[in-house]
């Protein structure tokens, strides 16, 4: 809630509601929202976390593993930002660098080997634009993986947690399911980038927010996505655990549905999906 | 579906019809060339393509000249010139998305940002995507996302090989999540390209960014630029706010790119239509 700053007008001090689509940016991004941990500590038993690229190095803000999701072995790999300092700065504020990408799809190749359901989950500002990234081939590591992650003959739910950032967040984000978090938000650029270019003030976000049609029911009318994942009143971050049942709850009826098609039908399932969308002509 | 024929091939030195929008809207006859700071006579550099002919700095050229250089007689059919954007978002930003679009149609006499074409290359039938980076900064639509998912899927049907010509700062901000899918949309359409067996060159020009980059342009067989095009995921402005230093000299230039092994090779524009001919004989035979 914010109160109108001016002094010396006449008129009364009018507090102004923030946009509802605003709203969900800043829920999504609230210091306290679960992040990939906190549902994966609470939906998958036993997991086990697996490390690197096998070609440069291991990266913190992308957690891959193995586990059990209701007796059903899965492969999980989500986007992870930190909640303390440390932690952010571990994690990289949750921002994947090439290696992370392609420890990624090794892992999810890896379950397609084995016929077991991917289940991702996206939580990132972006990308991480840096020297070290571009000179490693960032673009070229997020490319791969949303050709790679379309021939998957295996199920694959792609869930948005949080911030869906760009190409950062679709480069996990190749499902057969593609569902959103009641408060997440999905983006083609942050709110800020765009205020920055539309009105040359990164301060009015607000309205970049609105213009961007970034909340699940926005995405959900383009035909962007399959579904939302309601939350507890007030937002994930107000009650972790009945948001992470309310998430069972949808990946269980998604992974059941997706059990019925096998690896080439799965693989043409995902690829009319994502063939129609944007279908939007003059 | 339509015919377009140039008149003259593209070598011989007479004033070209479409220089003439061109010439009216510059101050002379003279362009000073980026790379050697000489002025050159306008003409002499339109006759070479954009390239300097003292210094060989490429300069930009638009999505059409592209076609005509690399086509046969410069003559191709262009397909789905009549697919405009709806405007899903109903964006508003200065001026209404609706509003822009129409103005830089006119401007730039292009439908959106990419001219998709069936053309032949040496004799041998291609599609080809050429995109214009006059139009939004080449950025990439829903009309971009389709016209190229059609050309793959006409490549398939026909058996030809594909080739996409990038020049673009990536997705489309106004079209909002409905361009990011784009990027998986084409993605996938080319792992049915490569399943298929069928080539897929792409070329990459000043300046190919974000998420063009980030999808089609870094899936070819063969991945080759322009010399000192500039490419990457994040644009030079993005990452010197993050890092907050200076980025170092020739950084996300093309040959920057060779270096670590993001592209397969640099390619003068007067030798494109040859490189890619020789690729296209080893692929396709
Ligand atoms: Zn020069």
């Amino acid at each position: 809630m914010r109160v109108n700053p001016e002094p010396e007008s006449d008129a009364c001090a009018v507090a102004v509601e923030p946009h509802p689509a605003w709203l969900r940016v800043l829920l999504a991004r609230h210091a306290k929202r679960p992040h990939s941990l906190d549902y994966i500590s609470r939906l998958i038993a036993g997991f086990e976390e697996v490390h690197g690229d096998r070609s440069f190095a291991d990266d913190p803000a992308i957690v891959a593993g193995f586990g059990f999701f209701e007796d059903r072995p899965v492969m999980v790999v989500a986007e992870q930002k930190g909640r303390n300092t440390k932690q952010k700065l571990y994690r990289n504020f949750g921002m994947p660098k090439p290696e992370g990408y392609r420890k990624a799809l090794r892992v999810m190749q890896m379950a397609a080997k084995f016929g077991r359901p991917v289940i991702t989950l996206l939580d990132t500002p972006g990308a991480y634009p840096g020297i070290d990234a571009e000179e490693r081939g960032q673009a070229e590591a997020i490319a791969r993986n949303l050709r790679e992650m379309s021939r998957l003959p295996v199920p694959v739910v792609a869930v948005c947690i949080g911030e869906g950032g760009s190409g950062g967040a679709l480069a996990l984000g190749v499902g057969n399911i593609v569902l959103m978090l009641e408060n997440a938000v999905y983006s083609v650029i942050s709110p800020e980038s765009c205020a920055a270019i539309i009105y040359r003030d990164s301060a009015k976000a607000e309205q970049a927010a609105a213009a961007l049609r970034l909340t699940a029911e926005d995405l959900l009318g383009l035909g962007l996505i399959d579904g939302i994942v309601p939350e507890p009143p007030g937002g994930a971050h107000e009650d972790p655990d009945a948001a992470a049942e309310s998430l069972r709850e949808h990946l269980r009826l998604r992974l059941d549905e997706l059990a019925a098609y096998d690896g080439p039908a799965l693989v043409d399932h995902r690829y009319a999906k994502f063939r129609k969308m944007g279908n939007f002509f003059a | 579906m339509s015919w377009f024929k140039r008149d003259r091939p593209p070598d011989e030195k007479l004033p070209r019809i479409e220089d003439k929008e061109r010439r009216v809207r510059t101050e002379g006859l003279w362009q000073k060339c980026e790379g050697c700071r000489q002025i050159i006579w306008k003409k002499d550099l339109e006759d070479n393509w954009n390239v300097c002919p003292r210094c060989g700095a490429h300069s930009r050229i638009d999505a059409a000249a592209r076609l005509r250089m690399l086509l046969d007689g410069g003559v191709y059919a262009e397909f789905d010139a009549s697919l405009y954007s709806s405007d899903p978002l109903d964006f508003v930003d200065k001026q209404p998305y609706r509003d822009k679009l129409a103005a830089v149609r006119k401007a730039t006499g292009v439908s959106d940002a990419i001219i998709s074409a069936e053309g032949k290359l040496d004799g041998r039938l291609i599609q080809i995507c050429s995109m214009e980076n006059k139009f939004i900064g080449g950025s990439m639509g829903a009309v971009v996302g389709e016209k190229i998912a059609r050309a793959i899927e006409r490549a398939m049907e026909k058996r030809t090989p594909l080739v996409i010509v990038s020049a673009s700062g990536g997705a489309r901000m106004q079209e909002g999540a409905v361009s990011l899918m784009q990027m998986a949309k084409i993605s996938a359409a080319l792992m049915r390209l490569d399943e298929a067996r069928l080539p897929y060159v792409s070329v990459l020009t000043d300046p190919t960014t974000g998420g063009v980059t980030a999808s089609y342009a870094m899936l070819g067989d063969l991945n080759i630029a322009e010399p000192g095009a500039l490419i990457g995921f994040a644009g030079p402005r993005v990452i010197e706010q993050t890092i907050r230093q200076k980025l170092p000299e020739g950084f996300q230039r093309a040959e920057f790119l060779v270096k670590h092994g993001m592209l397969d090779a640099v390619v003068p524009r007067l030798e494109m239509k040859p490189y890619i001919s020789k690729a296209l004989r080893f692929f396709a035979g």
